[in-house]
């Protein structure tokens, strides 16, 4: 593993990301937002222009040149997300907008028609707001039932929660979270598809923040459903992905209707193409799909083990000196966490920690981070949340450290 | 950056004059940001419009209702209503208006566009307040 983390020079690779370069209020930009959404590599950036440049055209309708070329290289991508996820079969890769509408897809079309009212969908209580609200409207819409699992004062999975949820055989699908994006706790994955299995229910995994950090293997964790969105993988906003078994893609009816996803059409009746195209209605976000490949193919150069190690020193780094100003309390001590760190401070309110920190050039976020829920389970109305991305560097973890005994000192 | 937080916002954070609600008051209003969860209560009693805040919010906010209750000492509801323009006016355009005297020290949020919310938060409860004065 240090082997690997030695090879991967930080420097060189910030280059490949134009933007680190900008001044924001005359200083040094220091983007510890990424888990919002990452900055973009010129891979990325190159790529898309080269599409509008050189190849464009619409896709799976021309019989020309352009339209073939197109086709080809978005389709293309469909197979490089496959292999990122370790998916058994390209079919199985449907794209969407973002996690957010994959989550949504599935509660439309299979929750609508594999659960009955009464059935019953789980989550925890640190779930994203995406994978939340599509599941309280299913059950307005269609009378299933919403359970939330508790989750630890560490900020993990609370098991016994997890048994009492499930203990009366109701449940059908378990929709969890694979990396805390307020806590950074990575929750188990494995041992939770494996539990809901045995309880006869789904796993639905919302990977948006595990898979920028972590390798994903779908089939290792034998995932129903598996969730992300191409904008926080250095890739472009407007691209997001769900993978779904191919027996369950099979049996859903489509998301939305109209051009490309029907087999054929007459002004009474339609039948619908099979899965992936079932679920991709209209002009899909054809530059955007091109660039997630790229951003792919970027983060697979580097590895994501060395991606992971260096991730995981800075977030050791991040815990071992953050905590050393006083008054600032860090939210979550899962045993198994990455880099997104939620923190608050005694006397400096999170929105103030975040405009102070600002006019030094560091961008973190504050808010309830779209889980307003979980702010209300630590007991605090919003924190401030520094994340970490394979650009991130020790130094700006000083700096980080630095601004912020700053904002103390001014509140103190 | 500290012209944002100057001194005399730093201190009405620290040490808020008129925090806390009061025994008897006549109004009372509401104020909350969904994108955050900050909150404010303003509570106000008619004879000499006597102003008090409960606060669980940002430097800017507190500071902002703290200053507010200082300003509407002796004023009328009419007169209260004037200066939410005049300080709603001042925070979004960055520019002074000598009526507002020390709330002045809020206006350079107007280059925080995202924080201008904060400022303006006591003002909207004061104005649900005003209308059961
Ligand atoms: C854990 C998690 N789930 C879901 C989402 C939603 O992602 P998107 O807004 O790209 O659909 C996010 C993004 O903030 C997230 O962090």
């Amino acid at each position: 593993m240090s082997a690997i983390l030695e090879k991967v020079n930080i420097e060189a690779l910030r280059e490949d990301f134009p933007i680190l370069k900008e001044k924001v209020h005359g200083k040094d930009l220091v983007f510890l937002d990424s888990a919002a959404s990452a900055q973009k590599p010129r891979a990325v950036i190159e790529a898309m222009t080269h599409v509008m440049t050189s190849q464009y055209a619409n896709v799976h309708r021309g019989l020309h040149y352009m339209s073939e070329r197109t086709s080809e290289a978005y389709e293309a991508v469909r197979d490089k997300v496959a292999g990122f996820i370790n998916a058994a079969a390209r079919d199985e890769i449907v794209f969407t907008r973002n996690a957010t509408e994959s989550i949504n897809l599935v509660a439309y079309t299979w929750g609508r028609t594999a659960l009955k009212p009464g059935d019953v969908v789980a989550v925890t209580e640190m779930e994203h707001h995406a994978n939340l609200v599509p599941w309280q409207m299913l059950r307005d819409a269609h009378g299933t039932e919403l359970r939330i699992i508790k989750i630890t004062d560490s900020g993990e999975v609370d098991w016994h929660s997890l048994e009492d949820v499930f203990a009366d055989g109701r449940v059908k699908l378990l929709a969890v979270t694979q990396m805390s994006n307020v806590l950074g706790t990575y929750t188990p994955v494995e041992r939770l598809a494996k539990f809901a299995h045995a309880h006869g229910a789904k796993i639905l995994i919302d990977g948006c923040q595990a898979i920028v950090h972590r390798k994903i293997d779908v089939r290792a964790v034998d995932a129903d459903f598996f969730v992300f969105s191409g904008h926080k993988l250095y890739g472009p906003s407007g691209i997001g992905v769900l993978y779904a078994k191919a027996d369950i893609l099979d049996a859903m009816p489509p998301f939305m209707g109209g051009g490309d996803m029907i087999a054929h059409v007459s002004y009474q009746k339609s039948t619908w193409a099979k899965p992936p195209h079932r679920f991709e209605a209209g002009t899909p976000a054809i530059i955007e799909t091109i660039g997630l490949g790229a951003a792919i193919d970027y983060v697979n150069a580097i590895g994501m083990e060395a991606i992971a190690a260096h991730e995981a020193a800075l977030t050791g780094h991040a815990l071992a000196v953050l905590p050393n100003i006083e008054g600032l309390r860090i939210l979550g001590s899962a045993q198994d966490r990455g880099g997104v760190i939620s923190f608050v401070m005694k006397d400096a309110h999170p929105h103030d920690i975040a405009t102070l920190l600002d006019r030094q050039g560091i961008a973190v976020r504050a808010g309830h981070h779209c889980a307003e829920p979980l702010m209300g389970r630590l007991g605090v109305t919003s924190t401030a949340r520094a994340s970490f991305a394979l650009y991130t560097t020790r130094e700006e973890i000083g700096a980080l450290a630095k601004g912020l005994e700053r904002v103390r000192k001014m509140f103190a | 950056m500290s012209d944002l937080y100057q001194q005399i916002v730093l201190d009405r954070t620290r040490h808020p004059r008129h925090a806390g609600r009061p025994a008897h008051f006549d109004a009372r209003g509401e104020g909350a940001n969904k994108l955050c969860g900050d909150k404010v209560s303003i509570y106000l009693t008619r004879e000499g419009m006597d102003l008090h805040h409960d606060a669980e919010g940002c430097a800017i906010l507190t500071a902002s209702a703290d200053l507010m209750a200082d300003a509407a000492a002796g004023k009328t509801p009419a007169q209260m209503r004037e200066l939410a323009a005049a300080f709603t006016q001042a925070v979004t355009s960055g520019t002074p208006n000598p009526a507002l005297g020390a709330l002045n020290a809020l206006t350079p949020v107007a280059d925080f566009p995202s924080r201008i919310g904060c400022a303006t938060l006591p003002w909207r409860a004061l104005e649900e307040a005003l209308q059961d004065v």
